[in-house]
């Protein structure tokens, strides 16, 4: 296998390697969390956080690492950088914290963080590892931000960005479904088959192209 | 030479019947209750069935042409989803309710598990079971006056009926005097289009019989409140959806028993689960979720009630002594 670019270890987690609609892992915090954008955004934000940190951490010490207790060993370096982005929410963003409450912490044993670190942390060099878990967290908030925002638009009719909301009032009758865990596995669902079709037809285009 | 000779698996002689013909006879046993709701709700009750009919086989063809997959338009069988969602509907409801409903059905229910014969449940109540969860207020509540078709307030039959009150006479259940969902009301019109689907031979008595008989024993043990034994058995298979669900809804081919035990099984499992959910449970009727739930439970069933084999012996143990013997049983 022939390296790729660190840019390309970047966009790789965009698309080609996306957690939730390629992999379909780490879905408890997807389904869980993303009754709004804004709560997927800043899930989003942790997890990337951590990702970056805990890829880091694992690539560093790869070298030392007993092959035995790998996993243990990950466990641990995951669980710093989630305790300083728990400790940090708490103490700014009390609210947020209030509504993503245990997933935050849960993180520590999110499958995305715990895979990244096991496939490709453990057998690449610390720049390389940081870039992965940039793009693979990079593509993990976008797909919690666009499942976010589908679920806010259609169970509450509108979408709030930021201060503004959008549009100020519902154009239609909100459907409350959608806020519900079973409207969250709908959403999944139908994003994950229309994005992976769409990937699909883009590829066949590149590929009759490049022939 | 070698291909002029062809060789099948059986069977053999084929029946006319096509998947069109059958979904042709349900549309025509659907039509009295049809009829029977545009007569007691009026323009409304029209605009609902057509809303969900056209919808269902709009997104059918949409949905199969985004994919490019044959069109399947043609047997019918949208027609009969759309019209079946739409019957459960209550008759003024906003019209994006039967329209968003019989999308749900079709795309999510129905296509996405593969189209026509390998959808896992119902794909007209899964519809009705996503409507009735995005627009809760509307579907139990947007009731009409039977005949003067002014909006109605307050409680349907069903819901006084349990609670040990009156709730209408006989002769108004039957023909569909009374406040409740479009295909519903009418129990005539709905035993009418039940008659015509057996006479045909398209449904098997056993789930109809065995679901109703169950539920009106229950009703019929249950159905006082504080008394045993001293239920309404009548009024609690006329009053809400059982009718509807049990001709129309459970006798699904795609989502039922493939063996006649098992179809008295299932018919039973949804009596016991519509009486359970009326009874005990949070909602008003309970119909719907008994169906949906019964559907997921037909493979089990197909699993475990498999037909003793033709020329093999009833009892077990004599079977057990003739294979011992290695003996064949006659």
């Amino acid at each position: 296998m022939n390296k790729r670019s660190l840019i390309g270890e970047f966009t790789k987690g965009l698309i080609e390697e996306n957690a939730t609609f390629k992999a379909a892992i780490g879905l408890c915090p997807t389904l869980a969390v993303t009754t709004s954008l804004v709560n997927g955004f800043w899930m989003g934000v942790a997890v990337v956080f951590v990702l970056t940190f805990s890829n880091v951490f694992v690539s560093i010490l790869r070298k030392v690492t007993p092959d035995q207790i790998r996993i243990p060993v990950f466990v641990i370096l995951i669980a710093t950088p989630v305790v300083i982005v728990e400790l940090v929410m708490r103490a700014y963003l009390p609210a947020m914290y209030q509504i993503l409450g245990i997933f935050v912490s849960l993180i520590v044993v999110n499958c995305i963080v715990i895979a990244r670190a096991e496939a490709f942390a453990y057998k690449n060099s610390p720049l390389r590892a940081a870039f992965d878990g940039l793009g693979v967290g990079a593509g993990f908030m976008i797909d919690l931000m666009l499942i976010g925002a589908v679920r806010e638009f259609l169970g509450t009719g509108t979408l709030t960005v930021g201060s503004m909301v959008l549009p100020s009032k519902p154009l239609f009758e909100p459907m409350s479904v959608m806020l519900t865990p079973p409207g969250g596995f709908i959403t999944l669902g139908v994003l994950m088959a229309v994005l992976n079709i769409a990937f699909q037809r883009a590829a066949a285009k590149r590929a009759k192209t490049v022939s | 030479m070698a291909d002029k000779l062809l060789i099948t698996s059986s069977p053999h002689i084929r029946a006319a019947k096509t998947v069109r013909s059958i979904m042709l006879d349900v549309v025509i046993a659907l039509v009295p209750a049809s009829v029977a709701a545009v007569v007691f709700f009026g323009v409304k009750a029209f605009g609902v069935l057509a809303a969900s009919t056209i919808s269902a086989v709009l997104a059918e063809y949409l949905y199969e042409k985004a994919v490019k997959r044959p069109v399947t338009v043609g047997d019918l069988s949208a027609v009969v989803t759309g019209l079946l969602l739409g019957l459960t509907l209550p008759p003024a409801v906003p019209l994006y309710v039967p329209v968003v409903g019989s999308a749900f059905a079709i795309v999510v229910a129905k296509q996405v598990f593969g189209g026509l014969g390998t959808n896992f449940v119902n794909p007209a109540l899964a519809g009705r079971a996503f409507v009735l969860a995005a627009w809760p207020l509307h579907v139990t509540s947007a009731w009409l006056n039977p005949l003067t078709m002014d909006a109605a307030t307050g409680a349907t039959p069903l819901h006084a009926f349990k609670g040990g009150q009156a709730a209408g006479s006989l002769v108004d259940l039957l023909i569909g005097n009374r406040l409740g969902s479009l295909g519903e009301t009418s129990a005539i019109a709905i035993l009418l289009g039940g008659a015509y689907l057996l006479m045909r031979g398209v449904i098997d008595y056993r789930i109809p019989v065995a679901y109703l008989g169950t539920l009106g024993l229950g009703v019929f043990i249950f159905g006082k409140p504080g008394a045993l034994f001293q239920g309404d058995p009548l009024r609690g298979i006329l009053l809400g959806g059982a009718m509807l669900g049990a001709f129309f809804m459970a006798t699904d081919y795609v989502t039922s028993p493939v063996t006649p035990k098992g179809r008295t099984y299932m018919g039973i499992g949804a009596g016991l689960i519509t009486l359970l959910i009326r009874y005990w449970g949070d909602y008003p009727e309970g119909v719907t979720y008994a169906i949906l739930l019964m559907n997921l439970a037909t493979p089990l069933i197909d699993k475990f009630v498999v037909p003793r084999y033709y020329g093999y012996a009833h009892d077990v143990a004599a079977r057990r002594k003739a294979n011992r013997a290695g003996g064949e049983l006659s």
